[in-house]
Protein backbone atom coordinates (compact mmCIF):
# COMPACT_ATOMS: atom_id res chain seq x y z
CA UNK A 1 0.00 0.00 0.00
CA UNK A 2 1.41 3.69 -1.18
CA UNK A 3 0.44 7.16 -0.23
CA UNK A 4 0.42 9.63 -3.08
CA UNK A 5 0.95 12.81 -3.17
CA UNK A 6 1.62 15.47 -5.41
CA UNK A 7 1.52 19.38 -5.79
CA UNK A 8 2.68 21.78 -8.15
CA UNK A 9 4.20 25.16 -6.71
CA UNK A 10 6.52 27.85 -8.57
CA UNK A 11 9.54 29.68 -7.56
CA UNK A 12 9.88 33.49 -8.68
CA UNK A 13 13.16 33.04 -9.95
CA UNK A 14 13.97 32.33 -13.83
CA UNK A 15 15.11 28.80 -14.55
CA UNK A 16 18.80 29.61 -14.67
CA UNK A 17 18.66 31.21 -11.18
CA UNK A 18 16.85 28.97 -9.76
CA UNK A 19 18.79 25.88 -11.31
CA UNK A 20 21.68 27.99 -9.96
CA UNK A 21 20.21 28.46 -6.64
CA UNK A 22 19.23 24.41 -6.18
CA UNK A 23 22.99 23.53 -5.59
CA UNK A 24 23.53 26.28 -3.13
CA UNK A 25 20.39 25.36 -1.13
CA UNK A 26 21.83 24.18 2.25
CA UNK A 27 22.38 25.50 4.63
CA UNK A 28 19.41 27.80 4.67
CA UNK A 29 17.31 28.85 7.51
CA UNK A 30 14.85 25.86 7.00
CA UNK A 31 17.35 23.46 7.20
CA UNK A 32 18.46 22.63 9.89
CA UNK A 33 17.93 18.90 10.24
CA UNK A 34 20.48 18.43 7.37
CA UNK A 35 23.82 17.66 8.64
CA UNK A 36 25.66 16.95 5.56
CA UNK A 37 25.42 17.47 1.81
CA UNK A 38 28.32 16.01 -0.74
CA UNK A 39 28.00 15.59 -4.23
CA UNK A 40 29.37 11.65 -4.98
CA UNK A 41 28.78 11.23 -8.86
CA UNK A 42 28.57 14.13 -11.67
CA UNK A 43 28.91 13.62 -15.45
CA UNK A 44 28.17 15.55 -18.43
CA UNK A 45 26.35 13.72 -21.22
CA UNK A 46 27.54 14.11 -24.95
CA UNK A 47 23.86 15.96 -25.16
CA UNK A 48 25.14 18.19 -22.72
CA UNK A 49 22.97 17.21 -19.20
CA UNK A 50 24.15 17.29 -16.48
CA UNK A 51 24.17 13.92 -13.97
CA UNK A 52 24.84 14.55 -10.48
CA UNK A 53 23.87 12.68 -7.48
CA UNK A 54 24.19 14.01 -4.04
CA UNK A 55 23.98 12.33 -0.58
CA UNK A 56 22.37 13.99 2.45
CA UNK A 57 22.40 13.26 5.74
CA UNK A 58 19.41 14.35 8.19
CA UNK A 59 18.28 13.97 11.22
CA UNK A 60 15.38 11.10 11.73
CA UNK A 61 13.19 12.15 14.08
CA UNK A 62 10.50 9.80 14.58
CA UNK A 63 7.33 10.28 16.55
CA UNK A 64 7.18 9.05 20.21
CA UNK A 65 4.56 6.58 19.36
CA UNK A 66 6.73 4.99 17.15
CA UNK A 67 9.75 4.68 18.78
CA UNK A 68 8.49 1.80 20.92
CA UNK A 69 8.17 -0.53 18.25
CA UNK A 70 11.24 0.54 16.54
CA UNK A 71 14.49 -0.99 16.89
CA UNK A 72 16.12 0.38 19.63
CA UNK A 73 19.43 0.63 18.07
CA UNK A 74 17.85 2.36 15.52
CA UNK A 75 19.97 5.52 13.86
CA UNK A 76 19.26 8.61 14.49
CA UNK A 77 20.77 9.71 11.19
CA UNK A 78 19.05 9.29 7.86
CA UNK A 79 20.59 9.32 4.70
CA UNK A 80 18.87 9.80 1.67
CA UNK A 81 20.12 10.13 -2.23
CA UNK A 82 18.96 13.18 -4.75
CA UNK A 83 19.92 11.92 -8.15
CA UNK A 84 19.22 15.15 -10.86
CA UNK A 85 19.01 15.79 -14.48
CA UNK A 86 19.99 19.11 -15.49
CA UNK A 87 18.92 19.98 -19.14
CA UNK A 88 19.96 23.83 -20.42
CA UNK A 89 18.82 23.06 -23.78
CA UNK A 90 15.16 22.53 -22.52
CA UNK A 91 15.42 24.54 -19.30
CA UNK A 92 14.03 21.57 -17.52
CA UNK A 93 15.36 19.51 -14.50
CA UNK A 94 14.21 16.21 -13.26
CA UNK A 95 15.30 15.23 -9.37
CA UNK A 96 14.52 11.65 -7.57
CA UNK A 97 14.97 11.93 -4.21
CA UNK A 98 14.40 8.92 -1.73
CA UNK A 99 15.66 7.57 1.45
CA UNK A 100 18.79 4.60 2.00
CA UNK A 101 18.62 4.16 5.11
CA UNK A 102 15.08 3.33 7.42
CA UNK A 103 13.83 2.20 4.12
CA UNK A 104 11.76 -0.62 5.59
CA UNK A 105 10.37 1.39 8.33
CA UNK A 106 9.12 4.26 6.08
CA UNK A 107 10.19 4.64 2.56
CA UNK A 108 9.69 7.74 0.84
CA UNK A 109 10.22 9.09 -2.57
CA UNK A 110 10.27 12.17 -4.49
CA UNK A 111 10.39 13.04 -7.79
CA UNK A 112 10.29 16.70 -9.15
CA UNK A 113 10.11 18.13 -12.51
CA UNK A 114 11.42 22.11 -12.61
CA UNK A 115 10.49 23.67 -15.78
CA UNK A 116 9.64 27.24 -16.94
CA UNK A 117 6.09 28.48 -15.57
CA UNK A 118 4.27 28.71 -18.65
CA UNK A 119 2.49 31.61 -17.92
CA UNK A 120 5.05 33.61 -16.48
CA UNK A 121 8.43 33.27 -18.10
CA UNK A 122 10.20 34.99 -15.30
CA UNK A 123 9.65 31.77 -12.38
CA UNK A 124 9.93 28.58 -12.67
CA UNK A 125 7.31 25.88 -11.95
CA UNK A 126 8.07 22.91 -10.03
CA UNK A 127 5.89 19.77 -10.34
CA UNK A 128 6.12 17.40 -7.10
CA UNK A 129 5.06 13.70 -6.46
CA UNK A 130 5.96 11.71 -3.73
CA UNK A 131 5.30 8.21 -2.65
CA UNK A 132 5.17 7.45 0.44
CA UNK A 133 5.05 3.60 2.16
CA UNK A 134 6.00 1.27 5.05
CA UNK A 135 6.52 -2.54 5.62
CA UNK A 136 6.15 -2.18 9.34
CA UNK A 137 3.65 -5.00 10.68
CA UNK A 138 0.62 -3.70 11.64
CA UNK A 139 1.87 -0.14 11.82
CA UNK A 140 1.97 0.53 7.87
CA UNK A 141 -0.59 2.69 7.26
CA UNK A 142 0.14 4.88 10.86
CA UNK A 143 3.49 5.30 9.23
CA UNK A 144 2.36 6.31 6.17
CA UNK A 145 0.06 8.88 7.89
CA UNK A 146 2.27 10.37 9.67
CA UNK A 147 4.87 10.29 6.72
CA UNK A 148 2.65 11.86 4.41
CA UNK A 149 1.87 14.63 7.00
CA UNK A 150 5.72 15.27 7.81
CA UNK A 151 6.62 15.19 3.75
CA UNK A 152 4.15 18.12 3.63
CA UNK A 153 5.35 20.20 5.87
CA UNK A 154 8.87 19.31 4.51
CA UNK A 155 7.72 20.45 1.27
CA UNK A 156 6.89 24.25 3.28
CA UNK A 157 10.39 24.29 4.54
CA UNK A 158 11.86 22.96 1.32
CA UNK A 159 10.24 26.11 -0.22
CA UNK A 160 11.05 28.76 2.43
CA UNK A 161 14.85 27.32 2.10
CA UNK A 162 14.45 28.12 -1.75
CA UNK A 163 12.93 31.00 -1.92
CA UNK A 164 15.35 32.52 1.21
CA UNK A 165 18.97 31.72 -0.84
CA UNK A 166 16.89 32.92 -4.43
CA UNK A 167 16.06 35.97 -2.76
CA UNK A 168 19.87 36.54 -1.65
CA UNK A 169 21.12 35.89 -4.82
CA UNK A 170 18.36 38.11 -6.87
CA UNK A 171 20.43 41.59 -4.63
CA UNK A 172 20.08 44.47 -5.99
CA UNK A 173 22.55 44.93 -8.58
CA UNK A 174 19.92 45.50 -11.79
CA UNK A 175 22.75 46.29 -14.08
CA UNK A 176 24.72 42.96 -13.56
CA UNK A 177 24.06 39.73 -15.63
CA UNK A 178 21.92 37.21 -13.75
CA UNK A 179 24.97 35.09 -14.16
CA UNK A 180 27.33 37.68 -12.91
CA UNK A 181 24.93 38.21 -9.41
CA UNK A 182 24.40 34.87 -9.21
CA UNK A 183 27.92 33.91 -9.39
CA UNK A 184 28.99 36.82 -6.87
CA UNK A 185 26.35 35.87 -4.22
CA UNK A 186 27.69 31.99 -4.59
CA UNK A 187 30.61 33.53 -3.65
CA UNK A 188 29.46 35.56 -0.55
CA UNK A 189 27.49 32.64 0.48
CA UNK A 190 30.48 30.27 0.03
CA UNK A 191 32.15 32.74 2.05
CA UNK A 192 30.01 33.67 4.49
CA UNK A 193 29.43 29.69 5.08
CA UNK A 194 32.91 29.44 5.02
CA UNK A 195 34.12 32.29 8.23
CA UNK A 196 30.83 31.37 9.91
CA UNK A 197 32.04 27.49 10.17
CA UNK A 198 35.75 27.94 10.42
CA UNK A 199 36.02 31.79 11.67
CA UNK A 200 38.78 31.49 9.23
CA UNK A 201 38.83 35.68 8.58
CA UNK A 202 42.35 35.78 7.75
CA UNK A 203 41.83 33.08 4.69
CA UNK A 204 38.81 35.18 3.63
CA UNK A 205 41.38 38.51 3.33
CA UNK A 206 43.43 36.43 1.40
CA UNK A 207 40.85 35.40 -1.03
CA UNK A 208 40.24 38.03 -3.80
CA UNK A 209 36.53 38.63 -5.37
CA UNK A 210 36.09 40.45 -8.97
CA UNK B 1 27.62 22.83 4.55
CA UNK B 2 29.50 19.88 6.48
CA UNK B 3 30.69 16.75 4.14
CA UNK B 4 29.98 13.41 5.78
CA UNK B 5 33.77 12.80 5.46
CA UNK B 6 34.76 14.99 8.62
CA UNK B 7 38.45 15.84 6.79
CA UNK B 8 36.61 16.81 3.31
CA UNK B 9 34.52 19.93 4.13
CA UNK B 10 37.13 21.98 2.97
CA UNK B 11 38.27 19.92 -0.36
CA UNK B 12 33.89 20.06 -0.84
CA UNK B 13 33.76 23.76 -0.38
CA UNK B 14 37.14 24.16 -2.77
CA UNK B 15 34.83 22.11 -5.73
CA UNK B 16 31.46 23.46 -4.96
CA UNK B 17 32.89 26.65 -5.65
CA UNK B 18 34.47 25.96 -9.22
CA UNK B 19 31.47 24.22 -9.84
CA UNK B 20 29.06 26.56 -9.34
CA UNK B 21 30.43 29.29 -11.22
CA UNK B 22 31.29 27.03 -14.16
CA UNK B 23 27.98 25.95 -14.01
CA UNK B 24 26.30 30.02 -14.43
CA UNK B 25 28.80 30.89 -16.60
CA UNK B 26 29.14 28.19 -19.13
CA UNK B 27 26.68 24.90 -18.56
CA UNK B 28 23.63 27.10 -18.21
CA UNK B 29 24.41 29.45 -20.89
CA UNK B 30 24.60 25.89 -23.55
CA UNK B 31 28.66 26.32 -24.07
CA UNK B 32 30.45 23.24 -24.09
CA UNK B 33 33.65 24.21 -22.73
CA UNK B 34 35.63 21.79 -20.77
CA UNK B 35 34.92 21.44 -17.16
CA UNK B 36 37.48 23.34 -15.16
CA UNK B 37 36.99 21.58 -11.76
CA UNK B 38 38.03 17.87 -12.60
CA UNK B 39 40.75 18.11 -10.13
CA UNK B 40 39.34 19.37 -7.74
CA UNK B 41 36.70 17.25 -8.13
CA UNK B 42 39.02 14.40 -8.29
CA UNK B 43 40.26 15.43 -4.94
CA UNK B 44 37.34 15.51 -2.91
CA UNK B 45 35.65 12.26 -4.67
CA UNK B 46 39.00 10.57 -3.15
CA UNK B 47 38.17 12.02 0.27
CA UNK B 48 34.49 11.65 0.56
CA UNK B 49 34.31 7.75 -0.96
CA UNK B 50 36.60 6.60 1.65
CA UNK B 51 34.47 8.42 4.56
CA UNK B 52 31.48 6.61 2.46
CA UNK B 53 33.20 3.20 3.17
CA UNK B 54 34.00 4.13 6.17
CA UNK B 55 30.92 4.65 7.61
CA UNK B 56 29.21 1.68 5.82
CA UNK B 57 26.40 4.33 3.56
CA UNK B 58 25.02 1.77 1.62
CA UNK B 59 25.37 4.06 -1.89
CA UNK B 60 27.35 1.21 -3.91
CA UNK B 61 25.20 -0.23 -6.69
CA UNK B 62 22.05 2.34 -6.68
CA UNK B 63 21.30 2.26 -9.95
CA UNK B 64 20.86 6.57 -11.16
CA UNK B 65 17.62 7.14 -10.93
CA UNK B 66 16.91 3.53 -9.78
CA UNK B 67 13.38 4.10 -8.00
CA UNK B 68 12.00 6.04 -11.24
CA UNK B 69 9.31 3.31 -12.39
CA UNK B 70 5.92 3.93 -13.22
CA UNK B 71 4.46 4.07 -9.86
CA UNK B 72 0.11 4.01 -9.54
CA UNK B 73 -1.20 7.33 -8.54
CA UNK B 74 -4.37 7.73 -6.34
Amino acid sequence: MVKYFSCVGFLKGTWDQVFAAFWQRYPNPYSNHVLTEDIVFREVTPDNRLLSRRLLTKTSRAPRWAEKFLPSHMARKAYIIEDSVVDSNNRTMVTLTWNISHARVMSVEERCVYRVNPDNSNWTEIKREAWISSSLYGLSRAVQEFGLARFKSSVTKTMKGFEYVLAKMQGETPTRTLAETATERARETALAAKEKAKGFASQAQKKQYV
Amino acid sequence: MNSVGEGCTELKREYDQCFNRWFAEKFLKGERSGDPCTELFKQYQTCVQKAIKEKDIPIDGVEFMGPNKEKPGS
